[in-house]
């Protein structure tokens, strides 16, 4: 149940570490501060759920975001509610999100192709719409479910967990608060699960019917073979994975609004899949870190900072410099994503890992091994 | 400190006395100003460092008004650091900042992205406090944005100054302790407008509202009606319309025929944008209902708006927070400095966002600490003159700046893009201030967790 | 029933609106098979277009008077405009009625930057999956709105509508109600007309010339025009290019009823795509139905009376229809078996 093949195991084992690591190698980097961290985390997830249905089986589904947001909802509803104590909260967000993915993937998984995609897109535009404006009394719309001191939190009360002093209660993980370290790394153990689970199912009987899902559904259907079991499954558990990852930016941040429902989230998380390499174990987290990293820190860099990076330079260089790298950063960090996405499919078909694999080939080369067979990374139609 | 656990905060330090501190492995800082413990987020004395965080939209709709807020924030900083010509440092009143940053130490900013998002702005100001060492964060150009930013500041032990926001909320039923408003808001829009209502279109009117359909959009609708129907008007229906509808026909039609002489249109931003040139469209402002002119109001007014909607603006009444062509010494003297700095005139969300810092800062002069519930004292109930909206109170019970409404209207004859909107009056302080309980919520606890 | 009237009149002028959008997306995706997401940033160059023609037509010379002050503190700068300088009066009702000139400019300019994309990114794409098709547009997408944000600001830009074309029709006397029972504003009357000439146009050339003959000829099997001896290559630049030119003409005239500003390209970007797919991949004829449609019910949808019985209904019902029709007919309304389903 447990096992894993060697390479898979070597796998988990870097993977691990690279995770647990982060607050060290990220820190070079200006990233490792615990709310980013966090998000590095989270958005793995949510992208590593993604790439199960869409690495595997080649739906591309548009509408991801809404069960993100079905997730957090459900998370601030029961610190709400029940009180402030994180699993059960985990627990109902996946199984909420499993269920509205179940409801979803039924009426979706009737089309295939773009069909499809549109279908996603129209039921998760439809809960984003309707979160923001009519739904207001459970989502509060615009400025997003928070906590008050006056929640009925029952089980809390019953065990008289009563919040001290003025201020809101924190979510709890077996009464200990979690606090900016604390919930990365409950995060970051989420995430090597979520990669180990993920790992699992590209391995498993389960995985390799996916699989031949996308290469050919036909010949599938025609050896009798009912499809339509696993895609749903594969479906929902992506969509539990989405609701995992919003019940974590639930829990390290207890707020949840409807924007996470968006197009826009749900285009986000196709686009990190897509960046990092679809349909390879690794792909989506490096798509979902190179994406977060943008838009948290190449928007914070500003006129002073570059003034300071550049500060060798001599004076009229320096305001050149300054003058053009401006274009790139704060404002214009857009325009550096954008290019990055141009640049990365046009010279690595694949995503990144395709760059990771030539790379890999090239030194193997060098060393004189010869070269694994080129298996090209072959995306969904 | 430990890691793993949100840190011990105040409460508890103070709860659990000295054994509490040593328990947490972190030495009291002792300041001369008070015998406590002053362990809080990102102490300048500990980091060496004052930071600001400026947290506005450098991409998405709101971009433009981000920036301008960010050319605020940084003209404060010069004028906080005793660089520039001072601005309104020169007429404030009282006045503690002495131009040589605050309690001696320069100031410093960081910058970030909202996107417009309430996520995104969080994950900003987390940046800002988590990495930059932030002591302040402030920004925002919603609701949305601030009252998410906020709470998080409340938190994370931080004090937040809010940028544009005029939701009754966020110094209502989401105020915080640690938030702070200096943008009036959609209660004092309502009722600075009536009079000039009453004045310009008489007493007997039916008014349609157009409402965009989200909490801000709500808590105007309610806000103009009530006011308006105090006057005497007739509300003949209000409708909502999806935020970023784009085309308005489909609301604006029923309008004609509806029997309604005046259009209410609670937008904001692109919606007001689109929705107020479309109604222009339709011919609204040439029919006569009831006899009489028909006439469109836009409660809620900024330039960047009223440059958007074009033509269409001209006439228009509405409010704002405050507009560069007044006369007193406050904004005379920030208008040049800005003027000087960036070459253009200062929009509302320049203003606000400037005064906010200066006000932060002054606080800061005035506690002679960074200890946030010592500042917060500092603002709660300070009453202060010269920074462009006349005498103003940072009143304590909701953390609202209570000061003179600008009722404007849309430039019959622009010459530029910088002269779109008239004021055509104020309204006094007095007027638009109101009983904080009608609104709700709970400021909180002074104490600051750690972040 | 006049209140049926004007909705409907809505509906027409909303899905004239949508079918202009999704002709072009149309051509592109469902014939040439590229999932063009840089499809609303063409759209919003066309806006562009219109913006930039009107900044030409009113260049000022300014000169900076060094003696006064502008209130704000700034040396005093005095405009003359150029264009009303050098033809008087002539000049004048160029700047009036610079938008719908505009389009002059814009077909060719939006032809070029349609052949460009195509020529220098597209075609390398035709046989990439559809996943890099995604990126790499998209990617192109966030550019081009970056561009041009860089050169003119974030803040929406109005464009007026020509002075003698402003005010509503009274539509209502012309069907025999009483005066001003039906008013409508002539502006999107105009637009409604313009949009069933560029959609007859499109569907005219495709349908009479040899040209659009040979290129529904490729959508329908490549290979074999190739074998033909034909050069289906070019066409489909040409078909690109065309799409390109009735995004950008669709954006031009929609410029005085949408304020542009650089983020219009994604607003439009979902709603072309679920009115492309609801009309059906590989079908013109489709996504004009589709968009009329919507348009239609859209408008319907936000009525009082309806939305007293479905709160709510009007913020979905574009989301609504398209699952309703996708799931009650399988490729959409009129789509080509096959296309896009893989």
């Amino acid at each position: 149940m447990l096992s894993l093949s060697r390479k898979d195991l070597i796998s988990l084992v870097i993977f691990a570490a690279v995770v647990v690591a982060m607050p060290l190698w990220l820190a070079p980097f200006g990233a490792a501060y615990p709310g980013l961290m966090q998000k590095f985390a989270i958005a793995a997830i949510f992208a590593i759920g993604f790439n199960i249905l869409f690495g595997l089986t080649g739906y591309l589904s548009f509408g991801h975001a809404a069960f993100l947001g079905v997730g957090s909802y459900t998370t601030v509803w029961t610190f709400k509610l029940l009180g402030m104590e994180i699993l059960p909260a985990i627990i109902f967000a996946i199984i909420v999100a499993g269920l509205f993915s179940l409801i979803i993937g039924y009426f979706s998984l009737r089309r295939t192709g773009i069909y499809f995609s549109i279908l996603t897109l129209a039921f998760a535009q439809m809960s984003y719409s309707l979160a923001y404006s009519v739904l207001t009394p459970i989502t509060n719309g615009e400025t997003g479910l928070l906590l008050a001191r006056g929640d009925p939190r029952v089980l809390d009360m019953a065990f008289g967990n009563q919040v001290d002093g003025a201020g809101l209660p924190f979510p709890t993980l077996f009464g200990m608060e979690l606090g900016g370290y604390g919930g990365f790394y409950l995060c970051a153990v989420v995430l090597i699960l979520s990669f180990f689970i993920s790992q699992k199912i590209f391995a498993s009987p389960f995985g390799m019917a996916l699989r031949s899902i996308k290469s050919n559904q036909m010949r599938m259907s025609y050896t009798g073979f009912d499809i339509k079991p696993y895609l749903l499954t594969a479906f929902v558990i992506s969509g539990m994975f989405a609701g995992l990852a919003g019940a974590l930016m639930s829990v390290t941040d207890p707020l949840a609004g409807a924007e996470r429902m968006k197009w826009t989230e749900s285009g986000n998380v196709v686009l990190m899949t897509i960046l990092g390499g679809v349909g390879t174990l690794f792909g989506p987290v490096i798509g979902a870190w190179l994406i977060e990293y943008f838009e948290n820190i190449f928007s914070a860099i500003n006129y002073n900072m570059l003034n300071g990076f550049f500060g060798f330079l001599p004076d009229g260089v320096r305001d050149v410099a300054v003058t053009v790298s401006s274009k790139f950063v704060g404002e214009g960090w857009h325009l550096t994503l954008g290019l990055l996405f141009v640049v990365v499919v046009v010279f690595l078909p694949g995503g990144v890992m395709e760059g990771v694999r030539r790379l890999s080939a090239y030194f193997k080369d060098r060393t004189g091994r010869t070269p694994e067979p080129v298996t090209k990374a072959s995306a969904a139609e | 400190m430990s890691d793993l656990k949100r840190g011990i905060s105040r409460r508890r330090v103070i709860k659990t006395g000295m054994a509490g501190i040593l328990a947490t492995g972190v030495s009291p800082l002792i300041i001369s100003k008070g015998a406590w413990a002053q362990e809080f987020c990102n102490n300048p004395e500990v980091t060496g460092k004052a930071v600001f965080g400026f947290n506005v939209p450098l991409t998405g709709p709101y971009t433009e008004e981000g920036l301008d807020s960010l050319n605020g924030y940084q003209l404060a900083v010069k004028h906080i650091n005793g660089e520039g010509d001072g601005g309104i440092l020169k007429t404030l009143k009282p006045l503690a900042l002495e131009g040589n940053g605050v309690l001696g130490k320069k100031i410093e900013f960081v910058t970030g992205d909202t996107q417009t998002n309430t996520d995104v702005a969080r994950d900003g100001a987390r940046r800002m406090i988590e990495r930059d060492g932030a002591v302040v964060v402030t920004g925002s150009v919603t609701s949305g944005e601030a009252i998410a930013q906020q709470a998080l500041c409340q938190e994370m032990g931080v004090i937040y100054m809010s940028g544009l926001t005029h939701s009754n909320d966020t110094t209502g039923k989401d105020k915080r302790r640690y938030g702070f408003r200096h943008f009036f808001n959609a209660y004092q829009s309502g009722v600075a407008i009536a009079p000039f209502l009453a004045a310009e279109y008489g007493n007997e009117r039916r008014a349609y509202h157009l409402t965009a359909d989200y909490t801000w959009g709500w808590t105007q609708e309610e806000s103009i009606k009530n006011a308006t129907e105090a006057l005497g008007w007739e509300t003949v229906n209000a409708v909502r319309t999806p935020l970023g509808a784009g085309d308005y026909s489909q609301f604006l039609t029923p309008v004609l025929n509806s029997g309604a002489d005046v259009l209410i249109l609670n937008h904001y931003g692109l919606d007001m944008v689109n929705s107020l040139p479309q109604a222009v469209q339709f011919g609204l402002r040439d029919r006569q209902v009831n006899g009489k002119q028909f006439e469109i109001v836009v409660p809620m007014f900024s330039e960047l708006m009223a440059v958007g909607a074009g033509e269409a603006v001209r006439g228009i009444i509405g409010t704002s927070n405050w507009q560069w062509g007044l006369e007193d010494e406050g904004t005379k003297a920030f208008t040049t400095s800005y003027g000087s700095e960036y070459g253009v005139p200062p929009s509302q969300a320049a203003h606000t966002s400037y005064v906010q810092a200066i006000l932060y800062a002054d606080a800061v002069q005035r506690a002679g600490t960074f200890y946030p519930p010592e500042v917060i004292r500092a603002l709660e109930g300070f009453e202060f003159d010269g920074a462009g909206n006349g005498p103003t109170l940072y009143r304590d019970a909701d953390h609202q700046c209570f000061k003179e409404v600008l009722v404007v209207r849309g430039n019959e004859n622009p010459t530029s893009n910088f002269d779109v909107l008239n004021v055509i009056g104020q309204t006094s302080r007095e007027e638009v201030i109101y009983d904080p309980s009608i609104f709700g919520g709970e400021l909180g606890p002074y104490e600051p967790n750690q972040c | 029933m006049n209140v049926f009237l004007t909705q409907l009149l809505n509906g027409l002028d909303k899905g004239g609106a949508y079918a202009l959008i999704a002709l072009g997306l149309t051509l592109v995706f469902g014939t040439l098979g590229v999932v063009n997401f840089a499809h609303g940033a063409l759209f919003m160059l066309g806006c562009f277009c219109a913006v930039a023609f009107r900044y030409l037509l009113t260049i000022e010379t300014v000169t900076i008077d060094p003696e006064q002050l502008s209130p704000w503190g700034a040396p005093l700068e005095v405009k003359t405009p150029v264009i009303q300088a050098w033809l008087g009066d002539f000049g004048a009702v160029l700047v009036d009625y610079s938008v719908p000139i505009s389009i002059l400019l814009a077909v060719p300019l939006m032809l070029l930057i349609g052949i460009a994309m195509e020529r220098g990114l597209i075609k390398h794409f035709y046989k990439r999956t559809h996943a890099e098709q995604i990126l790499v547009t998209f990617g192109l997408a966030i550019v081009l709105a970056e561009i041009v944000k860089t050169f003119f600001g974030p803040n929406p830009i109005p464009q007026p509508i020509p002075t003698a074309l402003r005010g509503a029709a009274d539509v209502g006397s012309w069907l025999g109600f009483a005066p001003h029972a039906i008013t409508y504003p002539w502006w999107r009357l105009i637009y409604l007309m313009f949009s069933g000439v560029v959609i007859a146009g499109v569907f005219a050339f495709l349908q009479f010339t040899t040209y659009g003959m040979v290129v529904r000829a490729g959508m329908a099997d490549r290979e074999a025009v190739s074998i033909l001896g034909i050069n289906i290559d070019r066409r489909f630049t040409v078909v690109f290019g065309l799409a390109a030119v009735v995004a950008g003409v669709a954006g031009v005239m929609y410029t005085p009823l949408l304020a542009p500003n650089y983020m219009l390209g994604m607003d439009f970007l979902v709603l072309s795509f679920v009115v492309v797919v609801v009309g059906g991949m590989g079908s013109l004829g489709g996504a004009v139905a589709a968009g009329f449609l919507l348009g239609i019910l859209q408008s319907f949808a936000s009525m009082n009376e309806v939305r007293a019985i479905f709160p709510g209904i009007d913020q979905v019902i574009i989301y609504l229809v398209a699952v309703v029709i996708l799931l009650v007919r399988p490729r959409g309304l009129m789509g080509r078996r096959g296309v896009m389903e893989g």
